[in-house]
């Protein structure tokens, strides 16, 4: 899922200044499940934001709402009943929520309440990691499950590098070297000989090099 | 045991600490408390394994949430004590009320409670 984090409360309360009436949106997608932009942190950042303007003698009125997803033009929908009686929208969704209800109403600001950080996974409550760089052309089949291009920190397709230290990575001694697990894990599956061939100059034109990327399927169009 | 504690503390009473989210710690300000305490078991003593820990941490975040916006972050506190200290308990209650006396109200207008009173609230598990 995407993971994102809160921004810091007064970068959002120096976007908000100039307004008393904006509608607070969260999304119950991916920010939900990371704890970032679902239902309880509207409710939270809501009353926070309510709080500091109090303090500072200029009320806010807010309204709460929170859409089950704003990547989607239905969902977002909803809001056209009653968006026009607010200043602005302060939205919890990840980047392309924010974009998308930008690209929906056209004539009230938008901002963003949260940082859009990565594609991950929960590996415990309350902690986050990145698994995933959306890179177009997925290779983990070669490589036991364990995406060089994210996890490396050189996105290495040939790895390890000469950084690799006692199974972490020089940049971080947190971090696990990327190629040291897939050694670890083809050794188990027992598919050593994997690392006999060498992993051809990947076409990055799928990533983010190919320019912002779509995809069209006539057999769902309507 | 005819123990007072201050009059300005309102209690309100939950089953563990561990149900005490962050929204309602801040809705108790929103509504014009001066000052919350939440009072738990002792660490290790939870019925529930972990709810105090719980609670703790989230009087902490309170606490950091209260530095950023520029609220005084003592206007919130976490205490633990068990059910048989109900000395202690108005000690805390003395404590957390002079400490709002010295803070002063709460710069947040009071909404639903009708008072320009002191309030301190005292969520509390112990009964």
């Amino acid at each position: 899922m995407i993971i994102g984090e809160g921004k810091p409360i007064n970068e959002i309360l120096e976007m908000i200044l100039k307004h008393k009436k904006i509608i607070v949106a969260g999304c119950r997608g991916c920010v939900t499940v990371c704890s970032a932009g679902g239902q309880k942190e509207v409710e939270i950042l809501s009353s926070t934001i309510r709080l500091a303007r109090e303090k500072d003698k200029a009320p806010i009125e807010i309204f709460e709402t929170t859409l089950e997803r704003q990547c989607d033009t239905e969902y977002l929908e909803q809001m056209r009943n009653y968006i026009d009686e607010y200043e602005a929208v302060l939205s919890l969704a990840c980047g392309a929520g924010v974009q998308f209800l930008a690209e929906m109403y056209k004539k009230i600001p938008l901002y963003p309440a949260i940082n859009t950080n990565f594609i991950g996974v929960t590996e415990k409550q309350g902690i986050w990691s990145e698994r995933c760089q959306s890179c177009g052309n997925c290779m983990l089949e070669r490589t036991g499950g364990i995406c060089p291009i994210t996890r490396c920190s050189k996105s290495l397709l040939n790895g390890p590098c000469g950084g690799s230290s006692d199974g972490k990575c020089e940049i971080d001694s947190e971090i696990d070297c990327a190629w040291q697990i897939i050694y670890e894990r083809l050794m188990e599956l027992d598919l050593m000989e994997r690392f006999e061939e060498v992993e051809d100059i990947k076409d990055w034109s799928t990533s983010r090099d190919g320019g912002p990327r779509r995809i069209e399927r006539e057999d769902l169009k309507l | 045991m005819r123990a007072q504690y201050p009059a300005s503390i309102r209690i309100i009473k939950v089953p563990c600490t561990g149900k005490v989210d962050l929204i309602y710690l801040l809705k108790t300000f929103e509504t014009g408390a001066d000052g919350v305490y939440v009072v738990g078991c002792e660490e290790g003593n939870c019925h529930f394994v972990a709810g105090n820990l719980r609670a703790r941490k989230r009087v902490n975040r309170v606490k950091e949430i209260f530095k950023q916006i520029g609220l005084e972050s003592e206007r919130i506190e976490m205490f633990n004590l068990s059910a048989g200290e109900g000395t202690k308990f108005v000690k805390i209650a003395e404590e957390m009320t002079e400490r709002i006396k010295n803070l002063g109200p709460s710069p947040i207008s009071k909404k639903n409670i009708g008072s320009d009173n002191q309030e301190t609230v005292s969520i509390n598990s112990n009964s």
